[in-house]
């Protein structure tokens, strides 16, 4: 029932059920489709927070897969990785080595990794949830994960740099050394508003908005297309519009699965760079 | 465009503003998926490049034992090598010696042999030379004798002179052995 209610609804989204005639736009409304379980409550569950308990499951599923290799591979003591452990160690060593310990070195990078992995394989896994069949929009494109993300990497960003500096990280942070006394105290507002205001912010903000827009450009083209190739209003010659909308459309969508990889490296790079930044020992 | 697509509905939802579902499912995966790489996966994750790495740190580290031991042993060849060289050579040293010796002593004996022969030689030449002239003298003083004999029997009445003759003969043979 669950993934027939999704089906129907995918359609609707990518506006197979477009009624009548007239040349529907796609709406801010598509982020917010009807609730499909416990409506009402604090656990209303639409097509969006589906797609998002089916991405936890695939990434539990697939990383669980991944884990029993690495652990047999160390109880055996089985050194030659198979093609597919292979594969687990490449996307975690991406996030290891490319990102954790390229901008924290080794010791603070493995320390950092749990959320870093985190992160990047949710926003990932959540992005590229928009240009598949059936799903057709991102866990990411509604602010509510991207906000949990940043607020995980604020929190953990300020924990660092306390542990590391303990009250003198704010100091560090917002009155750097080597700025003329008469400007301290602007200097002291464009750091607070940048460091511990708009970095959480945007972080969050870029990450919804590239897929909101993602998803509004694939549906525009997609529903363009249908409204060119059926409707009756639209008559002969025209009709070809179609097809230069839907090759539109098909090139955005390969566009979005590099925004997916990118949104989800950036977000984590820079949840790093914050972290990194928070352990420097002066700014 | 853009904009009238975005507000059109912008009424109902303000796509800034979380809503509450939305921010508690969020931290359900959020929460479970940290859990689960932060306990389980980047552990076991660890674990076996940790080992790999030591597995083939290990095996670096036999195999430079391995060749340290093959070195050992082609030193310690290479100076048995040249202790069994030494000592060839000392033993065709030593021999070269003891041949020079042995010629040496050869040659010695040789010479006393060569020495004694010749001695031995000189002795029976010697004992010859005198057998002879014992032999010799005997006949010659038998052949005198006689002769003495035949030339006193028959003309001793005769002629003085002759038998002067003899005489002077024997005393000339006496003399000459002397000498």
């Amino acid at each position: 029932m669950l993934l027939s209610n999704a089906l129907n609804l995918a359609a609707n989204a990518v506006g197979l059920s477009t009624s009548g005639d007239q040349f529907d736009p796609p709406s801010i409304g598509e982020f917010f489709p009807q609730a499909v379980l416990f409506p009402g409550t604090i656990f209303e569950m639409n097509r969006i927070m589906m797609i998002r308990i089916l991405i936890l499951v695939l990434l539990l599923v697939i990383f669980s897969l991944w884990t029993s290799k690495f652990k047999k591979a160390y109880k055996n003591q089985q050194f030659v990785p198979s093609r597919f452990q292979l594969m687990g160690e490449i996307s975690l060593n991406f996030v290891r080595k490319s990102i954790a310990h390229e901008q924290l070195g080794e010791k603070d990078g493995d320390r950092f990794l749990p959320l870093l992995a985190t992160t990047f394989f949710i926003v990932l896994g959540m992005n590229i949830t928009g240009i598949i069949p059936s799903l057709n929009i991102a866990g990411t494109s509604v602010i509510g994960l991207p906000i949990v993300l940043s607020v995980a990497a604020y929190v953990t960003f300020i924990y660092a740099g306390i542990k590391k500096h303990g009250v003198k990280f704010f100091k560090f942070a917002l009155l750097p050394s080597g700025v003329p006394k008469v400007f301290l105290p602007l200097v002291f507002l464009i750091e607070l508003l940048s460091t511990f205001i708009l970095r959480p912010v945007t972080l969050a903000l870029r990450l919804t908005m590239n897929m909101v827009a993602g998803h509004l450009l694939l549906v525009l083209c997609f529903s363009a297309t249908q409204f060119f190739f059926f409707s009756t209003i639209v008559e002969g010659f025209t009709k070809a519009f179609g097809v230069g909308t839907f090759l539109f459309g098909f090139v955005f969508t390969l566009f979005e699965i590099l925004v997916a990889f990118l949104q989800a490296y950036v977000f984590t790079l820079l949840a790093t760079v914050y972290i990194q930044l928070a352990l420097a020992d002066e700014h | 465009m853009i904009s009238r697509i975005i507000f059109t509905e912008a009424t109902t939802q303000n796509p800034l503003v979380p809503a509450t579902p939305d921010l508690i499912w969020s931290s359900v995966v959020f929460v479970i998926l940290l859990a689960f790489f932060w306990f389980r996966v980047l552990p076991n994750f660890k674990k076996t490049l940790d080992a790999r790495t030591d597995a083939i740190e290990g095996r670096l580290a036999e195999a430079e034992r391995i060749s340290a031991e093959a070195a050992k042993q082609t030193a310690a060849m290479a100076s048995a090598q040249e202790d069994s060289r030494a000592e060839a050579a000392a033993l065709r040293e030593q021999a070269r010696v003891e041949g020079l010796a042995i010629i040496a002593e050869a040659k010695e004996q040789a010479q006393a042999e060569q020495a004694r022969i010749s001695a031995t030689a000189k002795a029976q030449i010697d004992a010859e030379v005198q057998a002879a002239l014992v032999t010799l003298r005997t006949e010659v003083g038998t052949l005198a004798i006689d002769l003495a004999s035949k030339v006193v029997g028959a003309s001793l009445q005769n002629d003085k002179t002759a038998t002067a003759v003899v005489n002077d003969f024997i005393s000339d043979l006496e003399g000459g052995k002397k000498k």
